[in-house]
């Protein structure tokens, strides 16, 4: 039971940091569908700060470093979005779909680079950071506790104040609903978009590093980061683009997520003998859904997707 | 202007294959440097092994016959580039030709390995099952209003645990891969081209009527977008939801419609794959095969245009079967996807660069009219 209770909350907290990402970028007016590009870039910088950390870093900086290497990557990585969409006016659905692939291919392509490097024999595509994570990890009675819990938590109380209660953030909000009016107030659509999409490329970034340390095993860079980003958006679209809600929504998807880890645990559900399969195929299926039934009376900005283009009317 | 006057350079298609052309080679140009970065001492010998693929053979017969295995794999990335362009064309995104393609190897090795049907039944229930999984999508868009690019992707995930789960009961035992068609079901197996035509590529047995079919898909899909009613109203339905249904077409029927005939196109690629016996499945696999994917770098590469994409999809699958002949000591086979990935990106910015060529050509021929506007005022003043 607590087990599932740690593996709902750690995938809980990539959810919500993912999410929360989609939800500035798309505020902002920008649809950002590479979040699992991102993620795969976030990961990548926090397992190679992990891996080339000297053993006895006190575990304070560790987190630190690990966290900023995975926040620089995200946003140096979402740059290629912002470029394409708001400079370049591209199509940003196709633009995300690359960056997605862009992702995967990359890192792959780099880490296996990396261990072909350091022994002919070694193709794997894995970073070895399992020592490193200990850091992370403060045992409570039988209840891993893990930081990026409390970091996701307060990226949430962040992300409120920011949306709600700044200037910055009304005016991001703004740029998602009518960039023609914002911009007739002098506030800079150009510059507001690129604030989204970066901040989105922090926070997916910060999610990646969470997902694959919230593993067992070490993570294959092959594999992408499973659809992960994309049930981020899911959980962003059935939060209906606000923080609080999408606080409960990722807490309901990573719990059938962590369901998938630890079923095993349930004698009834044991009993049921239910191939793995099912289990694997339920936080895809339950979002499918839960977003048939929230998406008809959908509350997306208004010019999520548009190229802000300062001639038009 | 009279008609003939206009540039070359006006022409939407030399356009869209300038663009193309320039997306490929900044995009090796990329994947150059990445491979320099990697390790320099073999970066040049490795990229031009990509750009080669089966040439690097020496003798002629294994060029032929590798030319051959990189068709049989280039029929069903040309079916789903034409998925992926036919759902573009009428305003949908189907990023879910992955999972369409993932349903139509399910049900046409199912069909054949475990009920023993011949192939062309079995390749029918390979449409059948993507133009069921694409008409989800299209539904639930059209009902429900969710974005189909997020739903496509929930579809693939489901897709490919349900396939691995359905494929596990006609499975070798000792191998996660399922049974060896030949053997089980040789029904089942594509027809072979004329014996002619298998000279041409040195009698490889996985060369199969696949190719030709689909070269006349494309073809059809084609006649089917510019020539009929039916590709109009399609079409219409993606510029303007609105102005279609004022019109009179039934926009919801043509979502539908749209996402259903472009998941059978997927998945009956994967059964001309499927069915040569080419590849198994592996019924472990834990990420969704990569044909749909890059079928959207084949779309977008042949400039959304049918015919274009028989020429980019080989393209693109000549560079992937290229990437897996470098060497392995130095680098990985996935330089090809990362390339592919990186040809995705640079089309995103196509529609910029004909805009940009096109305005400036526009202010180049004003200057003219109006320095030749100049010099008659002049003349009409000197008289």
């Amino acid at each position: 039971m607590i087990l599932l209770l740690q593996y709902t909350l750690i995938f809980a907290s990539v959810l919500l940091l993912v999410a929360l990402g989609g939800c500035f970028s798309e505020h902002s007016g920008v649809i950002n569908i590479g979040l699992e590009g991102i993620m795969v870039m976030g990961a990548l910088g926090g397992a190679l700060m992990m891996k080339f950390l000297p053993a006895g870093t006190p575990a304070i900086a560790m987190i630190l470093l690990v966290v900023l290497a995975a926040i620089l990557l995200g946003m140096l990585y979402s740059l290629l979005l912002a470029v394409a969409a708001i400079n370049f006016k591209a199509d940003q659905t196709l633009v995300g779909t690359a960056m997605n692939l862009l992702g995967t291919a990359g890192a792959t392509v780099f880490v296996k680079a990396m261990n072909t490097a350091e022994s002919v024999d070694n193709v794997s595509s894995t970073i070895q950071y399992i020592d490193a994570k200990k850091a992370f990890l403060v045992n409570i009675g039988s209840f891993e506790f893990n930081w990026f819990m409390l970091l996701a938590v307060i990226a949430l109380a962040a992300a409120y104040v920011t949306l709600y209660k700044t200037r910055f953030g009304l005016r991001l909000c703004a740029c998602g609903e009518h960039p023609q009016a914002a911009d007739s107030v002098g506030i800079n659509v150009y510059k507001m978009r690129y604030a989204g999409v970066l901040i989105s490329g922090m926070l997916g970034g910060l999610g990646g590093i969470v997902y694959i340390t919230a593993g067992v095993s070490e993570w294959k860079f092959e594999n992408g980061v499973a659809g992960f980003g994309f049930l981020a958006l899911a959980v962003m679209i059935f939060g209906q683009w606000k923080p609080t809600r999408i606080a409960l929504a990722a807490l309901l998807f990573g719990f059938f997520r962590a369901l998938g880890n630890v079923y095993t645990g349930f004698d009834f559900l044991k009993a049921l003998e239910l191939p793995s399969s099912v289990y694997n195929m339920l936080p895809y299926i339950i979002s499918l859904v839960v977003l048939a039934f929230t998406s008809r009376k959908s509350r997306a900005p208004k010019a999520e997707g548009v190229p802000y283009d300062k001639g038009q009317r | 202007m009279k008609e003939q006057k206009r540039s070359l350079l006006r022409n939407d298609a030399v356009q869209s294959l300038l663009a193309s052309l320039l997306c490929i080679l900044i995009g090796l140009l990329v994947g150059y440097v990445v491979l320099l970065l990697i390790n320099p001492a073999g970066a040049g010998e490795a990229i031009s092994t990509i750009v080669k693929n089966f040439m690097t053979y020496s003798r002629r017969n294994a060029q032929l016959k590798y030319l051959g295995s990189t068709l049989v794999k280039t029929a069903p990335l040309l079916m789903c580039s034409l998925s992926v362009l036919f759902a573009y064309k009428a305003g949908l995104f189907n990023i879910g030709a992955a999972g369409q393609y993932v349903v139509g190897a399910g049900a046409s090795l199912y069909c054949a390995l475990a009920l023993g049907m011949p192939w062309y039944v079995c390749m029918l229930a390979a449409i059948a099952a993507g133009a069921l999984l694409g008409a989800v999508s299209g539904v639930l868009k059209a009902y429900f209003n969710v974005n189909e690019v997020i739903s496509c992707i929930m579809l693939n995930w489901i897709s490919l645990y349900a396939v691995n789960t359905l494929l596990s009961q006609v499975k070798e035992a000792t191998s996660p891969y399922t049974l060896n068609l030949a053997n089980t079901n040789p029904d089942a197996i594509l027809p072979a081209l004329p014996s002619f035509c298998m000279a041409w590529f040195n009698d490889n047995q996985y060369v199969t009527i696949a190719v030709p079919l689909a070269v006349m898909m494309a073809v059809l899909i084609w006649v089917l977008l510019e020539k009929t009613k039916m590709g109009y109203e399609l079409k219409a339905t993606g510029f303007n939801k609105a102005a279609a249904r004022y019109c009179g077409m039934r926009e919801n029927k043509n979502l539908i419609l749209t996402m259903a005939i472009s998941g059978g196109l997927a998945a009956m690629g994967a059964s001309m794959l499927f069915l040569t016996g080419f590849e198994q499945w592996q019924c472990t696999q834990s990420s969704i095969p990569g044909m749909g994917f890059n079928g959207i770098a084949a779309a977008f590469l042949g400039g959304l245009n049918p015919l274009g994409t028989i020429l980019s999809s080989y393209f693109i699958q000549h560079i992937t079967n290229g990437g897996a002949y470098v060497d392995k000591t130095m680098y990985s086979a996935q330089i090809s996807d990362f390339i592919s990935a990186l040809i995705i990106y640079l089309c995103g910015f196509v529609l910029f660069f004909k805009y940009a060529l096109n305005s400036r050509m526009d202010r180049r021929e004003e200057k003219k009219r109006a320095a030749s506007a100049e010099d008659r005022e002049k003349g009409g003043t000197e008289q």
